[in-house]
C-alpha cells in the first residue's frame, strides 16, 4: 500500500485563514496566540526532540525576539518588514553567544547553563528600565501598517486584529515551511543522528558540538521570530517573556504534542492554548490543571497526542493488513 | 567610605540568608546527587513546610513551645509527602530520560502552588518570632534579632550533623556509595529503591524544615516557591551539585554576593547572581568542591 503524503502545512494555513471569516473576535485572538506558540514550540523541538538537547531556557529568545521587535517598532518607529526579521537576529546571535558555552555541555548541565542565560535575559530586561521599560514591560506597541490589506476583497471588511492575524498565519506557514524542510534535509538527518549516539556521529567525523550550535541558533531566532509576533499581538512585551517558568510551559506544548513527530508541538500549542481558554473561564486553577495533564500525559502517553494518534493509526493499518 | 558598620549588618544578612539557602539547597543537592533528579518541587515542598508551620501555629495558639512544635511538624510533613511522592510516582520515571524527570518535578510545582492557594488563599501570612527568641541585641553598631543569631548557630550545627550522619554511620556509607555506582551497590545486596526512598524523605525534610524556620523572618506568599528554587539551583551549581560542603560554600557566597551586589550595582543585582551561575557553569561545570560527572 503507497501511503498518501498529507500536505499538513497547506491545509492547516488554509483552515486557519478561515478563523477571521468566523466573525469572532475572540477566536481570532485564540487563533493569533496559537499560530504564534506552534512557531515557539517548533522550535524548541528543533532542540528537544530532533537533537536531544533539553533546553530550559528557551523563553529568552522568545523575549528577546519581542523585546527587539518592540523596541524597534514603538521607540524608533522602523517598519515591520525590517523590525520583525531583526528579532530573528538578534535571537540568533544571543543563541550564538549562549549557545557557544551550552554545547560543551551535556545533559542536566545543558538544561541548567541554558536556564542561566535565560534568567540573566530576564534580569536584564526587568532592571534596564531605559531600554526595556523595566519591570513595568514596554506597552503599546503599534501593529504593523497592514491598511494595503483594506483594499484586497473579503479582507476588506475585517479588523485590523485580523489583518495581523491573516500576516502572522502566513509567515508562521513560511517558517514552518523551512523548519520541515531544514529537518527532512540531511543537516536535520545528522541531528538525529547526534540525538541516538553522539559518541558514534563523533566517529564518522561529525563535528558534533558545532551542529549543535548551528541547530542552537536557528531555534534560537525561529523562536525570536515568535516572540516578535508575540509582543505585537500582545499589545506590548513584558520581562515575563523570558521567565524560566515561560520555557516550561512551552516545553509542556512540545511534550503534550509529541517530541517524536515535527507537527506535535504545533498540536501541543493547540490543545494546550484552546484547553487554558476554555478551562480558565470556569476556574483560576489552570496550573493545577496543567500540571496534572501533565503527570497522565508523562505516565499514560510519553510519545504525547500525536505519538499517541500515529501509534493508534499503525494499529489499525496493521489490523486490516491482517 | 562606607561605614564598617554598614558593611557588618550587610554581610550578616548576607550570612542568615546564606543559612536558610543552605538548608533548602542541600536538600535538593542531596536528592540531584543520589538519584540524579532535578528536584523542580524542592522550592515547593519549602513553601507548604511554611504553610504548615503557619497552620500549627494558628491551632496551638500562642505559648512558647508551639512554634517549635509547628516547625518539626513541618518539617515531618513534608518528609512524609515527599516519600509518598517517591514511591508512588517518581520512582516509576527513574528510566526515563531527565526530561520526564524534569517535567514530573515542574508538573509538581504547578499543583502544589494552586492547593496552597486553595487553602491557604493568596494573602501574606506570617509568623511571630519565637518567645525566648524574639528581642534583638545590639554588635557593632547593628541590629541583630536573637532569632537571626540563632539561626546563624543553627546552619552550621545542622551541616555538621548531616555531614556525620553521611560519614560517620553506616546508612550515610550507603547514601555516598549510591551516589557513585548505584548498580554495584545493588548488586552488594544493598536495597537500593529503598534508599533512594530514604534520601528523598530526608531531602524533603530539609525543605520542610527550611520552610518552618523561615516564617517568622519571610512573609509566607504565593510565588515564593520558584524564587526559592532558582536560588537553590544558583547555590548548588556554586558549590558542586552532589557535594555537601560545596553547598554550604555555594550558600554563603550566594549570600554575599547577593547582599554586597545590592551595595557595588544596586540594579543588577540580581544579574550578578545570574552570571555567576552561568561563569560557574561555564568554568567548572561540577561546582567548586564537586567531582565531574561519570558520563
Amino acid at each position: 500500500m503507497t501511503r498518501v503524503r498529507v500536505p499538513w502545512l497547506f491545509l492547516a494555513t488554509v483552515a486557519a485563514l478561515f478563523v477571521p471569516a468566523l466573525g469572532s473576535r475572540f477566536y481570532t485572538f485564540v487563533a493569533t496566540d496559537v499560530v504564534i506558540f506552534a512557531l515557539f514550540a517548533v522550535s524548541l523541538n528543533l532542540l528537544i526532540g530532533y537533537t536531544g538537547l533539553v533546553s530550559f531556557g528557551h523563553a529568552a529568545y522568545f523575549g528577546a525576539g519581542a523585546y527587539a521587535t518592540g523596541i524597534l517598532m514603538k521607540k524608533l518607529a522602523v517598519p515591520f518588514v525590517l523590525a520583525w526579521p531583526a528579532a530573528g537576529v538578534v535571537a540568533g546571535l544571543m543563541a550564538l553567544v549562549a549557545g557557544f558555552f551550552c554545547v560543551r555541555l551535556t545533559k542536566i548541565y545543558f538544561a541548567m547553563l541554558t536556564l542561566a542565560f535565560a534568567q540573566i535575559v530576564w534580569a536584564i530586561c526587568f532592571k534596564w528600565n531605559d531600554v526595556t521599560g523595566g519591570e513595568q514591560g514596554m506597552p503599546e506597541i503599534p501593529y504593523p501598517e497592514l491598511g494595503w490589506m483594506s483594499a484586497l476583497p473579503i479582507l476588506g471588511d475585517w479588523r485590523a486584529s485580523d489583518h495581523f492575524y491573516v500576516l502572522t498565519v502566513l509567515l508562521v506557514a513560511a517558517c514552518l515551511w523551512l523548519l520541515r524542510r531544514l529537518v527532512g534535509s540531511p543537516f536535520g538527518r545528522i541531528l538525529t543522528t547526534i540525538r541516538e549516539n553522539p559518541e558514534r556521529a563523533e566517529f564518522i567525523g561529525v563535528n558534533v558540538r558545532l551542529y549543535e550550535l548551528i541547530v542552537f541558533v536557528i531555534a534560537g531566532a525561529f523562536a525570536g521570530l515568535a516572540g516578535g509576533l508575540f509582543g505585537i499581538f500582545n499589545r506590548g512585551v513584558f520581562p515575563d517573556f523570558a521567565y524560566w517558568t515561560k520555557s516550561s510551559e512551552v516545553l509542556i506544548m512540545a511534550i503534550l504534542g509529541g517530541i517524536g513527530h515535527f507537527w506535535g508541538p504545533a498540536v501541543g500549542a493547540l490543545v494546550l492554548l484552546v484547553l487554558n481558554q476554555q478551562i480558565t473561564s470556569y476556574t483560576q486553577y489552570w496550573p493545577f490543571i496543567l500540571g496534572s495533564i501533565l503527570i497522565v500525559l508523562l505516565f499514560g502517553f510519553p510519545g504525547g497526542i500525536v505519538g499517541a494518534l500515529a501509534g493508534a493509526a499503525t494499529r489499525l493499518r496493521k489490523a486490516r493488513g491482517a | 567610605m562606607i561605614d564598617p558598620s554598614f558593611l557588618f549588618a550587610q554581610a550578616l544578612s548576607g550570612l542568615t540568608a546564606a543559612m536558610f539557602l543552605f538548608l533548602i539547597a542541600s536538600g535538593l543537592s542531596l536528592i540531584f546527587g543520589v538519584l540524579r533528579v532535578l528536584n523542580f518541587a524542592h522550592g515547593s515542598f519549602y513553601m507548604i513546610g511554611a504553610y504548615l508551620a503557619f497552620q500549627v501555629v494558628q491551632w496551638a495558639g500562642r505559648d512558647a513551645r508551639s512554634f517549635w512544635i509547628a516547625v518539626v511538624l513541618a518539617a515531618l510533613g513534608i518528609a512524609v509527602l515527599g516519600g509518598l511522592i517517591e514511591r508512588l510516582l517518581l520512582r516509576h520515571l527513574y528510566q526515563r530520560e531527565e526530561l520526564y524527570q524534569l517535567l514530573f518535578t515542574y508538573a509538581l510545582v504547578l499543583i502544589i502552588s494552586d492547593v496552597a492557594k486553595v487553602v491557604w488563599g493568596t494573602g501574606q501570612l506570617s509568623v511571630s518570632r519565637p518567645p525566648g527568641l524574639s528581642g534583638a541585641f545590639r554588635i557593632f553598631g547593628t541590629i541583630v534579632p536573637w532569632y537571626n543569631l540563632f539561626i546563624l548557630v543553627l546552619g552550621p550545627t545542622i551541616a555538621l550533623a548531616f555531614w556525620l550522619v553521611l560519614h560517620r554511620t553506616r546508612a550515610g556509607r550507603f547514601i555516598r556509595a549510591g551516589a557513585l555506582d548505584r548498580e554495584m551497590l545493588g548488586a552488594l545486596g544493598i536495597n537500593v529503591s529503598r534508599l533512594y526512598t530514604g534520601v528523598f524523605v530526608i531531602g524533603s525534610f530539609m525543605a520542610g524544615l527550611a520552610g518552618g524556620l523561615v516564617t517568622p523572618v519571610k512573609a509566607i506568599v504565593p510565588g515564593m516557591d520558584v524564587e526559592i528554587i532558582v536560588e537553590a539551583f544558583i547555590v548548588v551549581v556554586i558549590g558542586g551539585l552532589g557535594s555537601f560542603w560545596g553547598t554550604f560554600l555555594g550558600a554563603l557566597i550566594y549570600g554575599q554576593v547577593l547582599s554586597f551586589g545590592i551595595l557595588i550595582f544596586p540594579r543588577f543585582s540580581i544579574f550578578s547572581v545570574f552570571a555567576l551561575m552561568a561563569v560557574m557553569l561555564i568554568v567548572r561545570p561540577w561546582g567548586l568542591l564537586g567531582r565531574p560527572l561519570k558520563t
